[in-house]
């Protein structure tokens, strides 16, 4: 009773998640090919 | 092998794991593993609360992303920003806007899964509670944050700005904690009060999992979040180095030039 509600909530939150974090790391590579090596510093 | 497929090995190591180093990724692997873990116990073993249903299970992931949002990522950059303005350096505004912006994202589930549980529990999705509308302006205010630090100006008047109001959205975080205590509304009281009073067995440890999940999720999205933010801002470094590299070479080449062959006149080398 109720999962109407429980699944999108639960869909929200993990679709949510999923699609920030494949956008933070698709910008990540991108930015790594710009940056030279020597300025990497708190990177990896 | 020669230099250049060694050259395209390199970067192809550097682009795939562009901000991952091994702790992010044993940190990862376990963020995911908790997950699954949370999720089973969320949706599959804990059993339908006697009064709420099946509803009780959006509480799992309502108030680990209330808690993670409200307390962990505005309160991150509240301390960023109050570090910032004394400091000055990149590390902290990067840090402020960084959990910022994880914190907006947290916010939005908040409200979203409130809603959601909202409406089984009380009959409406919203209601201008001053819970939820103490929320709601914190998530407007860190909004404005995040734009705030897209302008186009000056990035220490920026940063300042930024750092100013991520200290005033963090004091909004208080009305909205004491919001249920100071006056009278349709949500609960403090749901952490709840928590140790009401919820018990397997409840109780399908919060503690969403709590400890959520709050290795955002960890790990902090952590990365940040590495983007840095190298963000040195790819604006290094291109903007690499266009003065190019402009003095030209400027050196002109110079270098005899007048008959395209070079500068006398009159132009005076003032070079």
């Amino acid at each position: 009773m109720h999962w109407e509600f429980v699944i999108p909530g639960y869909l929200l939150v993990f679709g949510g998640l999923a699609i920030y974090t494949g956008a933070l790391l698709r910008r990540a590579r991108i930015l790594a090919v710009r940056v030279p090596p020597e300025r990497r510093r708190f990177v990896g | 092998m020669t230099a250049t497929e060694e050259s395209a090995t390199s970067l192809e190591q550097t682009v795939a794991g562009a901000t991952s180093s091994r702790f992010s990724q044993v940190f990862g692997t376990l963020t995911a593993t908790m997950l699954a873990v949370f999720l089973l116990f969320a949706l599959v073993f804990s059993p339908p609360d006697v009064s709420q249903r099946d509803a009780v299970r959006l509480f799992y992931i309502h108030v680990p992303s209330a808690i993670v949002a409200l307390y962990l990522a505005f309160g991150i950059t509240f301390v960023a920003s109050i570090m910032y303005l004394r400091k000055g350096t990149d590390f902290w505004d990067l840090l402020a806007g960084s959990s910022a912006e994880i914190g907006v994202l947290f916010c939005a589930f908040m409200l979203g899964t409130g809603m959601l549980w909202g409406k089984p529990t009380w009959g409406v999705y919203w209601q201008w509670d001053p819970r939820l509308t103490s929320t709601a302006i914190s998530f407007v205010l860190f909004a404005g944050y995040l734009a705030i630090r897209r302008l186009d100006l000056d990035p220490t008047v920026r940063s300042r700005r930024a750092a100013v109001l991520g200290i005033i959205g963090f004091l909004n975080v208080i009305v909205v904690r004491q919001s249920v205590q100071w006056w009278r509304g349709l949500h609960q009281g403090q749901t952490l009060d709840l928590v140790d009073s009401q919820l018990s067995g397997m409840h109780y440890f399908s919060f503690f999992l969403g709590l400890v999940s959520m709050t290795m999720v955002f960890g790990w999205l902090l952590l990365h979040r940040f590495r983007v933010a840095w190298l963000e801002t040195q790819a604006d470094a290094a291109t903007l180095q690499t266009a003065l590299a190019e402009r003095q070479a030209e400027a050196a080449d002109y110079t270098a030039r005899p007048p008959d062959t395209g070079g500068p006149t006398t009159t132009e080398t005076e003032g070079i």
